[in-house]
């Protein structure tokens, strides 16, 4: 069974809701969007208070190359155009819309009919392109890198494969095995779709095989797509790592930043992208909803919900049987790369992939103590990095020597911390000393 | 014997070479080093807190040794031995200082546990910048102090610390030489270095929050809601409102404390000012809670701006 080679943990899977359908999550009264949905330049508002709006109204638009659209994920009039606080814990500049009726734009189609690639043979790749790119779709699986940006190969760059993730190695979420288990025919349709995009005849698709009825399923339905293979994979954390991925499917490694997935030739994708591109393309239908779960071990009933982005995370926990009283955290996206937020208020945007609520007992930290020189954070490194050396010259400001020993290539999985039997707060550190090399790598090339 | 005597002469030509080699690669190899970049370097103070914004205080002679030499020392100043040094610096170097105002380090926030309160508890690593990873941190205001001490930490002088019951950065005066070291660190930039003032007084917006005053109001009784109040108040036009946030210039401000009553949130706060009396009258008895001491050296001082001030209360 394939894996990646450098280190990797095992957390304890707890997919509590792996055996619940998707459910569609009630409208909410008022839905936010934020304009920082994504990587890059935040999204213009193009509407103000008063509009009127439908599902696939334009909210705001993408401002420069690396950037994306939001659309309106609900019928109703624009309230105000503000801010909020987002799941990134920043007030970030949003619009507010009062939801009135479920009204959509006339444009999307909003049957479940499907539409192979053969029914469209006229789509070029650059029709593909500009239509993603119109819809806003971004990376699902949580890093919201716009997705045309992907698609769109540098020059002197060729992709030679596609890689579909569908991984989903972090504990807890089942938001992409629940859609390959519902909607795996529009997923192939999607991925059949990137292929076309990028222009190449072998695309992948990697499951781990904690998740053998979607293995089982997946393979099923490829047999009418010879081009696409399933590969299922060893369970091993961070597998769904972009680098990992292509490492463990394909064998490539991708070299230290600035170098790319695409200089190795690999286009990677999510498996929620490659749904969201299926509708995109063959629906007309902009990124307006997207699959989350809502999970815990104190929660009544853990749901993987169809909700409507924007919709605020509050309504989702009380649609689970509301925030139990034991409540510790409360985390958005998986429990080892999510982030704790602040208020319950926060909107579902389009990274969200998961809402998950953490016991008192489970959510303290174990107290920090002095390294005992076992090295396991190294072993456990994905990257092959050294973790307690590059979180040791963070916190003393020795930024000479963190970008020496390579911080930038760290992708934050928080395996050392996970593996660290003296609970050192490595992770916390090393993401200091990384944002800040970045800055002066950053600020030295702007020099030149 | 005759072995002694070898060994001698061996070793003697031996000593004799590696003196001319030693010799003439001093010569050959020789560094100059102005003299007067030592002589500079002894008077300052050696705390080596990169305040001047040289690596050190032997960096900071160089560079005054350099400034010299193209003619002028303005703009060069030890912040931790202040003027007194940078006299002593000039008189090496056969220039002469122009006299500046002594600074202090000023902690921008006014948001104690009481004030603005904790909607979170962060458990990560004491440190300011971790914690401004997370957002707004344990509170809900962007722009406030996040009381983990990072500023304490590079203190060289250790003049800063972390009021227990507040959670907020204080300056002690007294040991303050405004070297700047956390006004750099500082993430959030709260720490400025105003002029000391007048036997230490000065006029200072306690809040850096540029949220909407909605906002503002929200989420800290201290807080500067941008409503401007102080800015019409204000007589000599020391008050500009920029981004929701009222700012004072030290250089226009005459002390006269009316924005700090004119503040509906009392962000405006009146530092080393004598406690205000009760009813309008000449000032005789030193109310209780002061320092005897301050209370003296008011009437000593009688600034009209100053005593107009206190008559309105």
């Amino acid at each position: 069974m394939k894996t990646f080679r450098l280190g990797g943990v095992h957390p304890s899977e707890n997919k509590l809701s792996a055996a619940s359908p998707i459910k569609q999550a009630e409208l909410p009264k008022q839905a936010v969007f934020s304009t920082y949905q994504h990587i890059g330049a935040p999204a213009k508002p193009v509407v103000a208070k008063g509009d009127v709006v439908k599902v696939g109204t334009l909210l705001a638009e993408a401002d420069g190359f690396v950037s994306a659209p939001v659309y309106s994920s609900v019928s109703g009039k624009v309230a105000k155009v503000d801010a909020i606080v987002d799941a990134s814990g920043y007030r970030r500049p949003a619009i507010f819309v009062d939801v009135e009726g479920d009204e959509w734009d006339e444009s999307i189609d909003r049957s479940q009919t499907l539409v192979k690639l053969s029914d469209r043979p006229d789509l070029t790749p650059q029709e593909i392109v500009a239509k993603i790119k119109a819809a806003g779709v971004v990376g699902m699986g949580g890093a919201t890198f716009p997705c045309h940006v992907k698609l769109s190969p540098p020059p002197g760059t060729k992709a030679e494969y596609v890689i579909i993730n569908a991984v989903e190695c972090e504990p807890y979420l089942t938001a992409d095995h629940r859609l390959m288990l519902e909607k795996p025919d529009e997923i192939l349709v999607g991925v059949a779709l990137i292929m076309k995009a990028v222009g190449v005849t072998k695309g992948f698709i990697g499951i781990e095989n904690n998740k053998p009825d979607a293995i089982r399923l997946m393979t099923e339905k490829a047999a009418a797509y010879p081009e696409i293979e399933i590969v299922p994979l060893q369970v091993k954390y961070p597998q769904g790592g972009e680098k990992q991925l292509i490492q463990a499917v394909i064998g490539r490694e991708v070299p230290a930043p600035p170098a790319i997935p695409i200089h190795v030739g690999a286009v990677v994708q999510n498996v929620g992208t490659a749904f969201a591109i299926y509708e995109a393309v063959m629906k007309n239908k902009p990124l307006v909803e997207r699959v989350i779960t809502v999970t815990g071990k104190s929660l009544q009933s853990p749901t993987n919900f169809l909700a409507r982005i924007g919709t605020p995370m509050s309504t989702l926990i009380d649609a689970c049987g509301g925030l139990p009283e034991d409540t510790g955290k409360v985390i958005g996206g998986g429990p080892m790369m999510g982030k704790a937020l602040l208020n319950l208020d926060v909107p579902v945007c389009k990274g969200s992939s998961g809402l998950l609520i953490m016991n008192e007992k489970e959510a303290r930290r174990g107290e920090e103590q002095p390294c005992i020189r076992c090295a396991k954070c190294v072993g456990a490194c994905p990257m092959g990095l050294e973790p307690y050396l590059l979180a040791t010259t963070s916190a003393f400001r020795n930024w000479e020597k963190a970008e020496q020993n390579n911080i930038v290539s760290c992708i934050e999985c928080g395996s050392c911390q996970f593996t660290c039997p003296s609970n050192r707060q490595l992770l916390d550190n090393i993401r200091v000393g990384k944002s800040t090399v970045m800055g002066l790598i950053r600020a030295r090339n702007a020099k030149k | 014997m005759n072995l002694i005597l070898i060994a001698v002469i061996v070793l003697g030509i031996v000593g004799l070479v590696a003196a001319a080699v030693l010799y003439a690669a001093s010569k050959k190899f020789a560094v100059y080093e102005d003299p007067r970049i030592s002589q500079v370097a002894e008077v300052l103070p050696q705390a080596n807190c990169g305040g001047c914004g040289y690596p050190g205080c032997s960096g900071f002679a160089g560079a005054c040794v350099k400034a010299a030499d193209n003619g002028s020392l303005e703009g060069y100043l030890c912040p931790v031995g202040g003027q007194a040094v940078m006299e002593r610096v000039a008189s090496i170097l056969g220039m002469s200082v122009s006299a500046s105002a002594p600074k202090v380090a000023v902690v921008r926030c006014n948001g104690t546990c009481e004030n603005r309160p904790r909607i979170a508890s962060f458990d990560g690593v004491r440190s300011c910048r971790v914690a401004l990873m997370t957002g707004t941190g344990e509170t809900a205001c962007a722009f406030g102090c996040l009381g983990c001490g990072d500023c304490v930490n590079v203190c060289q002088f250790g003049a800063i610390r972390i009021n227990p019951e507040t959670g907020i950065a204080e300056v002690d005066e007294e040991l303050c030489t405004a070297c700047g070291a956390c006004v750099k660190t500082c993430p959030r930039k709260i720490i400025e270095l105003r002029p000391k003032g007048p036997k230490g007084r000065r006029m200072v917006v306690k809040c850096v929050n540029r949220d909407k005053g909605a906002v503002a109001n929200k989420v800290c009784k201290a807080s500067c809601i941008g409503c401007g109040k102080c800015v019409k108040t204000c007589p000599f036009e020391a008050i500009t409102l920029s981004s929701n946030l009222a700012y004072i210039d030290p250089e226009k401000c005459k002390l006269c404390r009316k924005c700090e009553e004119a503040c509906p949130k009392n962000a405006i706060q009146a530092v080393n000012f004598p406690p205000r009396k009760p009813k309008p009258a000449p000032e005789t008895a030193a109310p209780a809670g002061r320092p005897q001491a301050e209370t003296q050296t008011v009437s000593e001082a009688p600034r009209p701006a100053q005593t107009e001030g206190k008559e309105n209360a």
